[in-house]
């Protein structure tokens, strides 16, 4: 589904800031994988999402998304491919307008944008009845603007609108980051709910061991630009934080050394 | 001060205000629903004007002159727009340049700095010698304001379409924007043609109202532009919460400038000092909200929703 062949991207060429920041990465995912990144701050996880979702061109490597190169294409027209949340909640939905419009923005992702309807009333009903299934009662409030939302559900939200047309590729980058704990399960929750539901091929970052080890039939760990682990199958299902830092003493050859990931 | 002096004059900044309330709602989509600041409209306000007295001078009718001026307000933004996407400079500095290069351009439109039209030789739609003693439906005021009132009903349509929608997402949040597959380049670029459009139809409203275009007739126009938007927000914002009722607001907006900036004359202050003030007003009234997020507290929001 998801094909990178050896990417490399360096920002800031030339100067002090300069930074490798992937160095040769290569990753094939099957339909219907679900995999999650972790790794150190720096390792590279949000720019090996960002170039997937193209929001800047890779310096080396091609990326092939269903079999198609879009290594070239730009952001805007990638997106037919992707459904993609942020880690800030307000990146992913526009807060001056209403709910239901922004799900209406994103059912037209793909599609030429015309002088008809921005939102019929067709699409109202859908989209009420596809808010009901997010219990978070926002099914009552699809004229309230966005910016009044909290940020689990805006989070919520824009998974809706990331998945409300098919996404070839689910790109979930540190999704439940900026929340506190008890919203951050429940985006979780509902993250694995749509997954399953539609069987979607998913990329997601997170910062929390136990949330890569939990979710998913596929881990990969990321350290300095490159991918230092990739655990799948039985031994994903068997995997413990314990042994995921062993597993990554090894393959680094150093001391896996974020507070963050191992305390959360 | 002859109270009956200022009385006399107060239709006449009504249909002003008016006229230049169309220019404000062009300010007011780039401003408020872009979120550019686009100077261009300096220019602009004088290109329209020069464009349909030049088309009507070489016998051209009013309706022709007034939709070749809005396509070349529309041409200036493609201008800043191009500038502004296709060659990455900031926005206020391609409006900058875009606004410079029209001083040359309209003065080469006008073929000097100034043209006039009489208004007994060429049948113009507004003038202020249509302010009184003419049946209402030649009135400047009633014309201008059906005017505005159709550009209102025909913009709330446009901006409730998917193309619409895609031009206030992409002025609202851009990286969301290019996540669903919006061309923001494209709508940046549309929106200024469109601003501009309005502007230049606007500027040449005004050409013919005050019987001539003159190349420095746009100077300071964005510093009008923001007055009316701040004003019609400051006045009717906690009411007019409606698209179309904002849009109005902004028009009502620049006819209460005119008001009291025809008040403030007729008080007997020094015109040259004018812009100085306007501008001065601007600057405080677009420092309010820095200032309020800045220094007034507000109870602080800890956590998540529970039910989020």
């Amino acid at each position: 589904m998801l094909e990178l062949q050896t990417i490399y991207k360096t920002f800031n060429p030339g100067t002090i800031n300069e930074k490798a920041a992937l160095k040769g990465i290569s990753l094939s995912l099957e339909d219907g994988d679900f995999v999650t990144v972790i790794g150190g701050n720096g390792a590279g996880k949000s720019t090996m999402l960002n170039a997937v979702a193209g929001t800047w061109f890779v310096d080396e490597g091609k990326i092939l998304i269903d079999g198609k190169d879009v290594t070239k294409l730009p952001e805007h027209k990638r997106a037919v491919y992707l459904g993609r949340v942020f880690q800030d909640p307000m990146t992913g939905t526009a807060a001056t307008m209403e709910i239901q419009e922004n799900l209406a923005l994103a059912s037209r992702r793909g599609k030429l944008r015309s002088l008809r309807r921005g939102i019929t009333r067709q699409e109202r009903e859908q989209y009420q009845t596809l808010l009901e299934t997010l219990n978070l009662g926002l099914e009552t409030r699809m004229t309230s603007k966005v910016g009044l939302l909290s940020g689990g559900q805006r989070q919520a939200l824009t998974l809706l609108m990331a998945t409300l047309k098919k996404p070839k590729l689910l790109l979930l980058d540190e999704h439940t980051a900026a929340l506190d704990p008890k919203t951050a399960a429940k985006v979780l929750e509902i993250t694995d709910q749509i997954v399953n539901r539609d069987h979607l091929t998913t990329l997601m970052i997170t910062h929390n061991m136990r949330d890569a080890i939990a979710h998913g039939n596929r881990l990969i760990m990321m350290s300095e630009g490159r991918i230092i682990l990739d655990i799948r199958g039985e031994d994903k299902k068997k995997l413990t934080v314990q042994n995921l830092l062993d597993q990554f003493e090894k393959a680094s050859g150093e001391e896996f050394s974020n507070d963050q990931a191992l305390l959360g | 001060m002859e109270i009956m002096n200022l009385i006399n004059a107060l239709p006449g900044a009504v249909a002003q205000g008016l006229i230049w309330g169309i220019m404000a709602i062009g300010v007011y989509l780039t401003f408020r629903i872009l979120d550019v600041a686009d100077l261009t409209v300096d220019g602009t306000m004088c290109t329209g004007g020069a464009v349909c007295i030049m088309m009507m001078q070489a016998g051209f009718g009013v309706w022709p002159s007034l939709l070749a001026a809005t396509a070349a307000g529309m041409l200036a933004g493609l201008a800043t727009g191009i500038f502004h996407t296709f060659m990455g400079i900031p926005a206020i500095l391609s409006g900058i340049l875009t606004q410079l290069s029209l001083y040359s351009v309209n003065l080469k439109i006008m073929g000097k700095a100034n043209q006039a039209i009489n208004v007994s030789k060429f049948d113009l739609l507004v003038s202020l010698r249509y302010i009184k003693g003419v049946p209402f439906y030649q009135n400047t005021i009633f014309l201008v304001a059906l005017f505005i009132i159709a550009l209102i009903a025909i913009l709330y349509w446009f901006f409730g379409t998917e193309l619409g929608c895609a031009i206030r997402a992409t002025g609202c949040n851009s990286s969301m924007s290019r996540a669903q597959g919006i061309n923001t380049n494209f709508n940046t670029v549309l929106g200024l043609m469109l601003s501009n459009g309005l502007v230049a139809l606007s500027s040449a409203l005004l050409a013919q109202y005050q019987g001539f275009a003159d190349v420095n007739m746009g100077r300071g126009a964005i510093v009008i532009g923001l007055a009316a938007v701040i004003i019609g927000e400051a006045i009717f914002g906690k009411i007019f919460r409606n698209f179309a009722l904002r849009l109005l607001a902004v028009a009502l907006g620049s006819i209460l400038y005119y008001l009291v900036l025809q008040t403030v004359i007729w008080l007997g202050i020094d015109t040259d000092l004018l812009k100085l003030l306007s501008a001065l007003v601007v600057a405080v009234f677009l420092a309010i909200p820095y200032w309020k997020g800045k220094y007034v507290s507000k109870p602080v929001k800890r956590g998540g929703n529970t039910n989020a």
